[in-house]
């Protein structure tokens, strides 16, 4: 290709650019304000929780997985369980800055919170498991975390008599195996969702439900302030990654995808859904309060590298925008019900 | 910044910004972080015009051997021609939204008229 060809598509490209930026500016806050309707049918609740074809989430299937999810047996040193980070007292997550596993070991990045995850594509930080199934195992095997090599795993669950009535009942004939493990801690993290919020009563039209200050930030949140670029839907994320501009030397799913420049310190855009629950944030826990994680994306990332998503850029936000935007995302709460954790199988 | 996008995807069996072959080319439209087809089937040496119509940046890249590219970052508004020089299938994605996925089938040129007399050969 000769750097003419080249030249050609940059002129070609020029208009375009040019026209964007001009919309942007010259779009009218009425306007926006009108497209308001459209913009809340896209945040409806949907009406089911999907799971995959081989692995309808019954009851005996979401029973053995919340045992499982709760036994700290599930790890090398007997005293960690998935629910040890993924504390439902804690938005299932730990409110560290970054995961404690294995020997008291801190890890590399925050834990995630598993809220609403049936609905996601491409789990881990990283995304580096394609499907809740895969993903369940990732942590128990890992040296870091539970410490629990599957091979060792599986015969100390045979040996726990009354798990084989509750693995039978859950999956007959297939016995205890790192894919049954798998399928109904999966079944059970299926369940964990999000109830209904004050946002969600306001989508569905009780004006009263949330106040001016928050409904100005929803605005902010999907046109000045961009946020909607990825957070959006009824979870607010689109399960994608993108450089954010957050300092440190975390590759995350560049490591997944090696010579990629847009994946080279990118991450899972994580859900908004009770987020006020979650501080502190980004996946190393970096940020301490949603204002912070505000300012970060006011000043367009504090790390510039190649790798910085175009979305990226710096919001100009005033003070009181700022303060509507968290605003809105307090809305996103849901006063969930406790949850139950079972008498576990001896 | 295009010219380096560019550069980086010059690749064997690829080519981008191409634009003085007569042959027709296949359009798939990127919206709503989506592919507007799940398959595309083209004859060797012809093209796909990638063409963002979302309002987000899409990236594109292929780890199909022989098909190996990638346009680090596409703007929204943006059209991308894409080369397909040789048979094969490219499995196409975007770095950025994992669930946007592409098959390219790279039929061999004049394949159809082959299949065609190969067909009358069967029983």
């Amino acid at each position: 290709m000769s750097r003419g060809t080249v030249r050609i598509a940059l002129l070609a490209l020029a208009p375009l650019l040019v026209a964007s930026v001009i919309g942007a500016a010259a779009r009218p806050a009425s306007e926006a304000q009108s497209d308001l309707a459209a913009l809340k049918a896209k945040y409806r609740r949907p009406a089911s929780v999907p799971h995959p074809p081989d692995n309808a989430p019954t009851e005996a299937r979401v029973r053995l997985g919340r045992s499982l999810f709760f036994d700290p047996r599930l790890s090398g040193s007997g005293v960690m369980s998935c629910g040890t980070c993924h504390n439902p007292g804690l938005s299932w997550t730990d409110g560290l800055e970054r995961g404690v596993g294995h020997g008291m070991k801190t890890l590399a990045r925050r834990t995630p919170t598993i809220l609403n995850v049936a609905w996601a594509e491409a789990l881990f930080w990283d995304g580096r498991a394609d499907t809740l199934e895969e993903q369940a195992l990732g942590p128990i095997s890992s040296g870091d975390e539970m410490n629990m090599p599957l091979e060792v795993l599986v015969p100390r669950l045979r040996a726990i008599g009354e798990y084989a009535a509750l693995f039978e009942a859950a999956y007959p004939g297939e016995g205890v195996t790192e894919q049954t493990i798998a399928k109904a801690i999966a079944s059970f993290e299926r369940t964990v969702v999000s109830e209904r919020a004050p946002f969600d009563a306001w989508i569905e039209g009780d004006e009263s439900a949330i106040d001016a200050e928050a409904k100005a930030g929803f605005v902010l949140f999907n046109e000045k302030a961009r946020c909607a670029s990825c957070h959006s839907g009824w979870r607010f994320t689109d399960d994608s990654f993108h450089d954010i501009g957050v300092a440190g030397e975390d590759r995350g799913r560049g490591a997944v995808l090696k010579d990629i420049e847009v994946a080279q310190f990118a991450f899972k855009t994580p859900t908004l859904r009770n987020v006020d629950r979650r501080a502190p944030y980004m996946h190393d826990g970096s940020e301490k309060t949603l204002e912070d994680v505000i300012a970060l994306y006011d000043l367009g990332g504090r790390a510039r590298r190649p790798s910085l998503s175009a979305e990226i850029v710096p919001l100009e936000l005033t003070e009181r925008e700022s303060r509507q935007l968290v605003a809105f995302m307090r809305t996103l709460t849901s006063d969930d019900a406790p949850v139950a954790i079972p008498s576990l199988p001896r | 910044m295009t010219l380096r996008h560019a550069a980086a995807a010059l690749v064997a069996g690829l080519s981008l910004f191409a634009t003085d072959q007569a042959a027709a080319d296949e359009v798939v439209v990127q919206r709503d972080k989506s592919f507007s087809q799940e398959q595309v089937v083209v004859s060797a040496g012809e093209q796909v015009v990638f063409s963002n119509r979302d309002t987000v940046t899409h990236n594109l890249f292929s780890r199909s051997p022989g098909f190996e590219f990638e346009v680090k970052a596409q703007l929204p508004g943006q059209d991308t021609p894409v080369r397909f020089e040789r048979p094969g299938v490219a499995e196409v994605r975007c770095a950025i939204h994992p669930y946007m996925r592409l098959r390219v089938v790279v039929e061999e040129k004049g394949i159809q008229e082959k299949g065609i007399e190969e067909k009358g050969g069967e029983p």
